[in-house]
């Protein structure tokens, strides 16, 4: 048996980095059956423990083994409402694949790679039978936005017989699936397929309904006889880095970037009503999943060259190491140890320029990681007319202002505890309203305990009512 | 989907819609906006809310074709519907009993003033309003202001209506013969600038209510961010409304300009992406 997972077929760096289309392939049959055929179908499972949504792994890839895929979605689908997504977004190689047995002496099963081959194949297939919406769902309960974590609830509790209706901000639910995670790397047409099989389950998504403004938490509780809230509003207030020329034209934070370009479509524009303002030299600031996805996205709208600053080394970035080979392979650059000072602009008040300082790494800062000193007297200035913060963000503070009774930290974020419950009654949250900005999956996985959460807390609400 | 119910045009390409949107209409208040999408490839645009009809559930919008989307906009007609209306959006305008407010409202600017005029008005304040445009053609909301104000100044950069001149003419004036509590200016930039070059040395709290560059209005983009007092704030969840003497009108400008070549046509997207295959 071979000690390395099959490659998974991609589109040749040279002809992706200028095309939005997806750039891995995914597995035919035969491939994806030899790859099963690698799991040792180990009885411990350790890959389980990894999972944040707890599929039952060695299970579906034994159905892909044997050819039996529509069984394979359906083993995945008891645990995990977005497949497709998860599938090509989930950081497998920190998780699942981490504990794999055969990743004690070769490279794990490809584990994420077979659960995209199982989700696609299901795709466009006759939807699976749901349970009819019964006469009387088991309560009514109210989803604040539409991303990982509150899809996630909303698919749980719809399969446990209540009536959800998600409430999202923007005009598209998905959340950072629609707006931040570019086409190449997750096409949208498979997050709203995924959505789509929500709402067949009969989950209720109402756009363009800001919570704090429309409608307040109070109001959803007391007024529109919700049982229970979900709070999934993620980390959606983008950090600036506070050095002069910030405001310069030119100069985006990077979900503002991403979101013109994937939500509103402007590498199409003007065909599209929105623009996006691409410079020949891009510097896109940060090194994590948001600003590969950034500098791979400059690359494709046609910038000459696409830098990424980053105040630390290789060693301490935090992307995932696949997004960051795609990069490099696509032909960003990487200037490390290098922290931006100040952006310069031209009269017209547009980027010329980018002033850094080279930094060097000395002692472990509280992260562990170490940390970077800038070097004196060693500004230079790097020749980009395009500036990308792409620096991480904040949470959103529009339903924390206007929900009296609900504790935030100091940084903002709702505070919850394990199972999702708030200090409000009936309020639960998860995600990156609670975490701070992480990943699709980790939010996921808040979603699916808060959900388990929120059936106990209405059904013994329910009983003590009826007592 | 969000239905016009009415329209009307208020002058050379400002045109006026009721917008049945019975949510928004129930929560609103004077300052606030939404953002509008027209179809599913159109982009996102914030407009401040101009009136409101909570029993009706209708609110006004009214805009200026400037842009290729308000430009849409004004080829819609009753009946049309548009994609998606969102909000109220940002911080509502502070209502109080002042005193004396003076509410200056320059070209389309006035139609966001008039609703905070009238709160004022009804919250028992003494209200002077200065309303102005290029010429009498281009003047709106003349009645609607006379009737929520004590006082109503018109001026028109020819003289064609009311006094020739500057919204600040006037505005100089009055603030050196009485006693002022408050100004609220909206209008175009630099006239929201004069304004608070004007106000600054009488020691008056003037507030500006900003209309920047936005895609979502909900905070999460940044594309709005205004300096203020040095420090940046972001008009949409921020404001839309800051101390006039702490604006930096300048970089606001400047950043106004910033998708100008895309507006008219002559900037495409770099030539060598998706939409060029």
């Amino acid at each position: 048996m071979s000690s390395v997972k099959h490659p998974m077929p991609e589109q040749p760096a040279h002809e992706r980095r200028r095309n939005f289309s997806e750039v891995e392939l995914g597995y035919d049959e035969a491939t994806a059956q030899a790859e099963a055929a690698r799991c040792l179908q180990c009885k411990t499972a350790p890959c389980r423990q990894g999972c944040p949504v707890e599929i039952n792994i060695p299970a579906f890839i034994k159905h892909i083994r044997e050819g039996s895929y529509l069984e394979a979605i359906e083993e995945i689908k008891t645990k995990n409402n977005l497949p497709a997504v998860c599938g090509r977004v989930c950081p497998q190689e920190d998780q699942c694949e981490k504990l794999c047995v055969l990743a004690k002496k070769g490279q794990p099963v490809g584990i994420g790679r077979l659960e995209r081959f199982a989700a696609d194949f299901a795709r466009n297939r006759p939807p699976r039978k749901t349970a009819p919406p019964s006469d009387e769902p088991a309560g009514k309960v109210a989803v604040i936005g539409g991303g990982p974590a509150g899809l996630t609830v909303a698919g749980d509790l719809a399969r446990l017989g209540y009536k959800v209706t998600i409430f999202e901000a923007l005009h598209a639910p998905g959340g950072v699936l629609m707006y931040g995670i570019p086409e190449f790397r997750l096409p949208k047409d498979i997050v709203r397929t995924e959505i789509e099989e929500l709402k067949q389950m009969g989950v209720d998504i109402v756009v363009n309904a800001i919570i704090g403004k429309t409608f307040t938490i109070d109001e959803l509780l007391q007024e529109e006889g919700y049982d229970a809230v979900f709070i999934g509003t993620g980390a959606g207030l983008p950090h600036f880095m506070d050095i002069p020329g910030e405001n310069l034209n030119g100069v985006y934070s990077a979900n503002e970037f991403l979101t013109r370009v994937n939500l509103m479509k402007a590498y199409r524009f003007p065909q599209s009503g929105t623009p996006v303002h691409i410079g020949r030299r891009v510097a896109v600031v940060g090194a994590g999943n948001v600003a590969m996805d950034a500098a791979r996205t400059s690359l494709r709208l046609g910038a000459d060259t696409v830098y990424i600053v980053y105040r630390r080394s290789e060693e301490e970035m935090p992307a995932r190491q696949e997004e960051l080979e795609h990069a490099k392979e696509e032909g960003v650059e990487f200037r490390l140890l290098t922290n931006p000072v100040g952006i310069l602009g031209n009269e017209q008040g547009w980027v010329k320029g980018l002033e850094c300082i080279r930094m060097e790494l000395g002692e472990p800062d509280a992260s562990g990681r170490r940390k970077p000193v800038p070097v004196p007297n060693s500004n230079f200035i790097l020749d980009v007319d395009t500036v990308i913060m792409a620096i991480g963000q904040g949470p959103n503070p529009l339903v924390q202002q206007t929900t009296p009774g609900l504790a935030v930290d100091k940084r903002g974020n709702i505070i919850a505890d394990e199972s999702g419950k708030t200090s409000k009654e009936g309020v639960f949250a998860g995600g990156d309203i609670v975490t701070g900005a992480a990943t699709v999956i980790l939010a996921m996985g808040a979603g699916k305990k808060a959900a388990a959460s929120i059936h106990e807390y209405i059904q013994n609400k329910r009983k003590r009512d009826r007592n | 989907m969000y239905i016009i119910k009415e329209k009307r045009e208020l002058s050379q390409g400002v045109k006026l819609f009721v917008m049945d949107a019975p949510l928004i209409a129930k929560k609103c208040r004077p300052g606030q906006f939404v953002i509008l999408r027209i179809d599913e490839d159109g982009e996102r645009i914030p407009l401040t809310i101009a009136d409101f009809d909570r029993k009706a559930g209708t609110i006004t919008l009214i805009f200026q074709e400037v842009g290729n989307t308000t430009r849409q906009l004004g080829m819609l007609n009753v009946g049309d519907s548009l994609l998606d209306l969102a909000g109220p959006l940002g911080t509502a305008t502070e209502i109080e009993k002042f005193g004396t407010v003076i509410c200056v409202g320059g070209g389309i600017g006035v139609a966001p003033l008039y609703p905070i005029a009238r709160a004022y008005k009804e919250a028992g304040n003494t209200v002077i309003s200065i309303i102005g445009a290029r010429n009498s053609a281009l003047l709106i909301l003349e009645q609607e202001m006379a009737a929520v104000s004590d006082e109503l100044i018109i001026t028109t950069d020819d003289g064609s209506k009311g006094r020739k001149g500057l919204v600040i003419d006037p505005l100089q004036e009055i603030l050196v013969q009485k006693t002022v509590d408050r100004v609220m200016a909206i209008g175009p930039v630099i006239m929201m600038k004069s304004v608070a070059k004007v106000t600054r040395p009488h020691n008056v709290h003037t507030l500006v209510s900003l209309n920047p560059i936005m895609v979502d209005g909900t905070g999460m983009c940044g594309g709005c961010r205004v300096s203020v007092g040095n420090k940046n704030k972001f008009a949409c969840v921020d404001g839309p409304e800051f101390d006039a003497h702490l604006v930096d009108f300048d970089g606001l400008m400047a950043r106004q300009r910033m998708y100008h070549d895309y507006e008219r046509g002559s900037k495409r997207c770099g030539g060598d992406c998706a939409c060029h295959q």
